[in-house]
């Protein structure tokens, strides 16, 4: 097997199919670019899965720490009105 | 496998053709059965996982390929023998695969070399007989193509990765490509049933420019990987078109035929 250093990590998105966004599927290992949408293609599209392929390097991507999480998202959850639901459209309103 | 084909290759082409056509179609199929059976021992011993399922999906595309080729050479030439009968009741000598494909995988370096010399030659080949006017042979033609292109993307990213490497890769695969140079001239060999499937118009005749087109193409690959490409006028081996095989062969198919001729008639 190969180290991470020679081989570094992936992370492979996937388009279902056309006018749907990429979404994360999984991750692989590869030398390269070429490499990694090569080796994406043969993991995670042998079935007919999908229509596009995006491979990022994972140490490209930048992610939210889990102990940002409490400052991050516990705001929304006292909020509801920030939700749409929480009003009531007024009755003879037609295109809100 | 059931068949159950409507309509039969045999029923396409005058009766005149359809040795020929059996015994070409023959060499092919065999060529990609032997070829997915060696890529196949490759399954949970590849240097990577990802690599593993790559060698192995390929390995799966040349079964499927030569499941249809010997289906259609069955049919043509009216034995009455299916692709099963063919693949697994044969013996060395009623093979006429490359002896190329049935060389060892030696190591993963020799494994690609192999791959990416064949690659280009199956899809060249397969680009010129979706030309074909019959509709079975440019159907089947037009399919592999689309693959192959994909198999030849693989093989030679690794010819370039290998060759413009470490300088142990690039011994390695260079010393590979000396070898495995010998049995490529093989690929290019015509017969009497060739020369006249081309005459009858069912083989475009582009078929005798693969050499050329073949050439480009690896000497282009070979010179980017900062490779030597082998001398074209050495000792070439020979054979497998018309039987005469290397050891190799046997053993593969020692391990391919075992079971299906241990339980003649099992469906699994």
């Amino acid at each position: 097997m190969s180290t991470e250093s020679e081989s570094p990590v992936w992370e492979v998105f996937l388009q279902p199919k056309s006018g749907k966004p990429h979404e994360h599927v999984g991750s692989v290992h590869a030398v390269d670019a070429e490499q990694a949408l090569q080796n994406a293609r043969d993991v995670y599209t042998r079935r007919g899965e999908g229509i596009s392929i995006w491979v990022v390097q994972a140490n490209n991507i930048t992610a939210s720490s889990p102990d940002d999480a409490g400052p991050l998202f516990d705001p929304g959850d006292d909020k509801i009105y920030r939700h749409p639901s929480f009003y009531t459209v007024p009755r003879g309103v037609r295109n809100v | 496998m059931a068949m159950e084909m409507v309509a039969k290759i045999s029923e396409s082409l005058d009766v005149a053709h359809h040795a020929q056509l059996a015994e070409f179609l023959t060499a092919l199929g065999d060529d990609a059965l032997i070829l997915g059976h060696r890529l196949s021992e490759w399954c949970g011993h590849a240097p990577q996982l990802e690599e593993d399922i790559a060698l192995a999906n390929i390995a799966l595309d040349e079964i499927g390929r030569a499941n249809v080729l010997l289906m259609y050479a069955g049919q043509l030439e009216g034995l009455n023998r299916d692709q099963d009968d063919l693949a697994f009741h044969r013996d060395t000598v009623s093979f006429r695969n490359l002896l190329l494909v049935e060389q060892p995988n030696i190591d993963f370096g020799y494994t690609l070399a192999r791959q990416f010399l064949y690659d280009v030659y199956a899809l060249k080949l397969f680009e010129c007989m979706g030309g074909s006017p019959n509709p079975f042979i440019s159907g089947v033609a037009r399919k592999a193509a689309k693959e192959i292109t994909y198999h030849v993307r693989h093989s030679r990213s690794w010819v370039l990765r290998l060759g413009d490497g470490t300088s142990e890769s690039h011994d390695r695969i260079q010393a590979a490509f000396d070898e495995l140079w010998t049995y490529t001239d093989e690929m290019f060999e015509t017969s009497e049933s060739i020369h006249a499937l081309i005459e009858a118009g069912i083989i475009p005749d582009g078929f005798l420019r693969l050499r050329v087109d073949w050439n480009v193409f690896v000497t282009d690959t070979l010179t980017e990987a900062t490779l030597v490409v082998p001398d074209q006028d050495q000792f070439m081996r020979k054979g497998g078109r018309s039987g005469q095989h290397s050891e190799h062969l046997g053993h593969i198919l020692d391990e391919m035929q075992f079971l299906a001729r241990s339980h003649p008639d099992a469906s699994w």
